[in-house]
């Protein structure tokens, strides 16, 4: 069956979407939440084990100290309330990558709680509800081999990878956000992108999506206006920021087919796929299963201590999206200019140039210009382009001192992101330093005032403007390395002018 | 000669440090007695003939190089196989665990290596520690030598026939509703259940997590408070285990066996003492009673209302933990698998894995559990359970304002025929009655023998508070002391 899509201002005309988010965190934590195993991305399949993550019988779990402090950080980050006492549960279900076909998480009790966010969407602020933090242990990694879609169903063999298996593993619940009509989408990816600063800036997770460190479930929901909230899906799968928007936009559209064609929305989870960006059904959660949660017997109950998490909160570091504020004011950028330098990445990174001894403005030309742009070409993060802040502003030094100008600077920052060396080096072993000795520079202005006699007659009666094409000139013969500026001195004080 | 098979604990570990008899030759003397006499009573499923020896080996060089032995050095030692040992196979008495070889110590093994006991091999016990027979072992029961055709007890009841068998002078148990005190009480051999989180859980394959405490077995009240001093304390592996010292309970057992315990106050169970046990057990416990008010304890009874639900609740519990416990036995990582032929999915072969691994007991335990637990019953049954075991717990530390310990008879009859109670499964968790509460407070409770009934052992059980674990070795050694050790017939 194919269906016409409908477009989307006329959904967001008819419907009114509610959005809700799940994110899981992978904890950056040296160990494992309840073993000593390290937790390292990669790792030949199942060496990162013992008997506690393999849930070998008669094994038992010790809460991970840094696991639990991350998690408050996280909570008191996003304006949450730390629970007094609370107890991890157990999640009951049979699946191989769950060594013990049961999770060991939180139920009733998260660790914190009643939160907020507050992130920006086209320079409105928007204030994210955050129903709970809790704290929960990863899982293996299943593959299934000889099937055609990779899926369980239809292999002939699964293999399973424990390596990542009990990870900490950080939940973020957003409680369910109305009310953002066509901004939907861009409210979605503006909380995930939030999140994942605030969550990088504590620097406790790594957040990297194409790693799996940091991973979303949509909830997406339409109602016609005046009535009450539809049924949700469940979209999983969506692993980067642009898929976080492309999901709930194609769940919009998909929801409001069904729903103007008279059917009914189907509570389920659905798939997201990077290709096409639409979803497909996976379970339907009217069969969902029981889980049966019960208290964890074999942890004690957590009692953070109060002077504990009062020290936590006061140690938290500014948060991104004042950090930015502040920065902007210091920089003197306007917020389309802001704006601009958060798109592209660059906010770290011109801070750090700007630390390097750099001006913000000559920083932000260099980021946001020629390294922005070679990014682009390449396909790869601005941060990964392959200069450093501190060459950025060497480089910037190089300018300011005079033995570089706007074009060389060119030539050598494209050797610094060869891999040539440092922006010095490579002006020195490529020969590219401006000719600033006068002595050198006067027989090229004396060789081109003999070259050019009527030029060099126009400017003695007069005419000024006319120098310009012996300062050409001299360029020519200096490969480019004269500072222009001292030509012309050069050539006016030759002629008298 | 004297017969090394005999002998207690404390005398074996005196002979071996003063070298009149080396750890070889009462390892062998006991590896000995064990091929005598296990093929009738069966209450070993592995015996480790070489780990033993060369365990006891280690103690005569260290002997002979000089070095100071601990007090149980060069006493082999025989351990339920609920316990991880590494390397040495660990069923838990199942069909789904056979062959299992682990790769790691248990804590208490651990300790027990340390300690220089000597591990003679794995003890049968009821599949998964549920039973109170020793008959739901998957191989075969272990059998009373006191009465070949009667049962041992259970879980336990291997670890209890190893010592009236004179197979092994101490062993160890696991106690998660009475599996080490009823067994304790129906061969005649001291079975002692310490605080909740006094004994380190890891490595002990969990039945029911916040029941299960594994504890000593001896024949002797203060061959126990040796063995528990060795295993006790604190385990950072476990994170229910308690950061507190081992309280004294070798030096309280000494004290107790000097008879005397004046200002001991002690309460007998008014619920435990009614028409639930067998009259002959009554007149025993009766008796001992009278003992210890002669050896200047004062005797006071004590109603404790809510006992009476403590089965239901423990039944509730106890299965609800064992449901999610016993789910990663589906044949993925380890153990038996059955039907993987290449054509069956991946959730059938965990269900016939999990069908033919698992015994009746074990699958009736799982299925209360799992309904129990579910969605819409949760409130009902598991969570009303939980308010009964708080009930429970403020029935013990009301009494324990009013005295120092409670007593009763620890089951209410003695070592019944084989076979006659594996029909109607209720009739099997009597036999827990008097045990079960004591698990749902925590606290700790010893069995000690107390006399004949028809010519079958009867068991004496003290409860504690928590942490006085040295309180109930005292009184069980004045006991002991009074009406004397029970000696099983000549196998």
């Amino acid at each position: 069956m194919t269906t016409t899509l409908p477009a989307y201002d006329e959904v967001v005309a008819r419907f009114e979407p509610v959005i809700g988010l799940e994110t899981h965190v992978e904890l950056g934590t040296n160990t494992k939440m309840w073993c000593g195993c390290p937790t390292d991305f990669g790792g030949e399949p199942n060496t990162r084990v013992c008997p506690v993550c393999l849930g070998l019988p008669g094994s038992l779990p010790v809460a991970n100290k840094a696991a639990i402090e991350a998690t408050i950080r996280i909570g008191l980050a996003l304006n949450c309330s730390i629970a007094e006492w609370c107890r991890f549960a157990r999640k009951n279900y049979f699946y191989p990558d769950m060594p013990k076909n049961f999770q060991i998480s939180q139920y009733d009790e998260p660790l914190c709680f009643d939160g907020y966010l507050d992130v920006e969407v086209n320079g409105e602020m928007v204030r994210i509800g955050i129903e709970r933090v809790h704290l929960e242990e990863d899982t293996g990694k299943t593959l299934h081999v000889g099937g055609a879609t990779g899926r369980i169903h239809g292999a002939t063999e699964s293999l399973v990878d424990y390596n990542r298996a009990g990870i900490p593993l950080v939940e973020i619940v957003t409680k369910p956000i109305p009310g953002t009509g066509a901004l939907a989408p861009e409210v979605a990816r503006a909380y995930v992108a939030e999140l994942r600063d605030v969550i990088r800036s504590l620097g406790v997770s790594d957040v990297r999506m194409e790693e799996g460190s940091l991973r979303c479930d949509v909830n997406t929901s339409l109602n016609r206006p005046g009535e009450e909230w539809g049924t949700r899906t469940e979209t999983k799968n969506v692993n980067s920021l642009r898929s976080v928007e492309r999901a709930v936009r194609s769940e919009m559209l998909r929801q409001a087919s069904v729903l103007e064609a008279g059917g009914r929305i189907t509570q389920e989870t659905r798939h997201f796929h990077e290709d096409t960006g639409d979803t497909t059904s996976g379970r339907s959660k009217e069969t969902a299963t029981d889980y049966r949660y019960f208290p964890e017997p074999d942890l004690v109950p957590l009692a953070p201590d109060t002077a504990w998490v009062a020290e936590l909160k006061a140690a938290l570091p500014e948060l991104p999206r004042l950090r930015r504020k502040r920065i902007q004011q210091d920089w003197g950028l306007s917020d389309l200019d802001m704006q601009s330098v958060v798109n592209a990445g660059a906010v770290e990174l011109i801070e750090a140039t700007v630390a390097a001894g750099a001006t913000p403005a000559a920083a932000r030309k260099w980021w946001l210009g020629e390294l922005s742009r070679r990014a682009n070409e390449t396909g790869v993060e601005l941060a990964d382009v392959g200069a450093t802040p501190a060459q950025v502003a060497e480089l910037q030094g190089l300018v300011d001192a005079g033995k570089l100008n706007d074009k060389l600077a060119r030539t050598v920052l494209e050797g610094v992101v060869a891999g040539e060396g440092s922006p010095t080096e490579i002006m020195t072993n490529r020969n590219l330093e401006v000719v600033s000795d006068t002595g050198a520079l006067t027989a090229a202005v004396d060789e081109a005032i003999a070259a050019n006699p009527d030029v060099a007659d126009k400017i003695r009666s007069g005419k000024v403007a006319a120098a310009g094409a012996l300062v050409g000139a001299v360029m020519k013969t200096t490969r480019g390395q004269a500072d222009a500026k001292t030509v012309r001195e050069l050539i006016l004080a030759r002629l008298g002018a | 000669m004297t017969d090394l098979s005999k002998l207690t604990a404390v005398e074996i570990a005196g002979l071996v440090a003063s070298g009149e008899t080396s750890a070889v030759e009462v390892t062998q003397a006991h590896l000995d007695r064990i091929g005598a006499v296990d093929d009738r009573v069966h209450a070993f499923l592995h015996v480790d003939t070489e780990g033993a020896l060369t365990a006891a080996r280690a103690v005569d060089e260290r002997r002979a190089a000089g070095e100071e032995l601990g007090p149980l050095a060069g006493v082999p030692v025989a351990v339920k196989d609920v316990l991880t040992t590494k390397g040495v196979p660990t069923t838990v008495g199942s069909k789904i665990l056979e062959g299992w070889r682990p790769p790691y110590d248990s804590t208490i093994v651990e300790r027990l290596r340390a300690a220089g006991t000597v591990m003679l091999g794995k003890t049968n016990m009821d599949e998964f520690a549920m039973g109170s027979s020793t008959e739901y072992s998957a191989y075969g029961p272990t059998r009373n030598p006191w009465d070949l055709e009667r049962i041992p007890g259970g879980s336990g009841g291997g670890s209890a026939a190893a010592l009236a068998a004179y197979e092994a002078p101490l062993s160890i148990g696991s106690d998660t509703g009475g599996s080490i005190r009823q067994p304790g009480a129906v061969t005649g051999t001291v079975g002692a259940k310490p605080t909740y989180g006094g004994t380190s859980r890891y490595g002990l394959v969990a039945f029911s997590s916040s029941l299960d405490t594994p504890g000593p077995c001896a024949r002797t009240v203060l061959d126990a408070a040796l063995l528990h001093e060795v295993i006790g304390g604190h385990d950072p592996r476990d994170s229910t285990s308690i950061p507190a010292p081992v309280p004294d309970v070798v030096a309280a057992a000494r004290r107790g066996a000097t008879g005397d315990l004046t200002g001991v106050k002690l309460g007998v169970v008014t619920e435990f003492t009614g028409e639930g046990a067998e009259p002959g057990v009554m007149a025993a416990f009766r008796e001992s009673v009278e003992a210890l008010a002669k050896l200047g304890a004062e005797i006071v009874e004590i109603s404790c209302p809510h006992f009476k639900y403590a089965l239901p609740a423990y039944y509730l519990i106890a299965p609800s933990e064992c449901s999610s416990n016993l789910a990663r036995f589906d044949g993925v990582r380890f153990g038996l698998r059955v039907g993987d032929d290449g054509n069956r999915s991946l959730e059938e072969v965990m269900s016939l894995t999990r069908e033919a691994g698992f015994g009746p007991e074990v699958k009736r335990r799982i299925m209360i559990g799992t309904y129990a637990l579910s969605s819409g019953y949760y409130d009902a049954y598991y969570g009303q359970a939980q308010k009964v075991r708080t009930l429970i717990t403020r029935d013990f530390t009301s009494a324990f304002e009013q005295v120092d310990a409670l007593i009763s008879p620890t089951t209410p009859f003695v070592a019944f025929p084989i076979g006659s109670r594996t029909a109607d499964p209720y009739q099997m968790y009597l036999a827990d009655l008097f045990t079960i509460p004591t698990n749902l407070y925590g606290g700790p409770a010893i069995s000690v023998p107390c006399g004949l009934s028809d010519g079958l052992p009867v068991g004496f059980q003290i409860m504690a508070p928590t942490m006085a674990d040295d309180r109930m070795y005292r009184v069980a050694a004045a006991l002991e002391s009074a009406v004397g050790t029970l000696t099983p017939p000549t196998l």
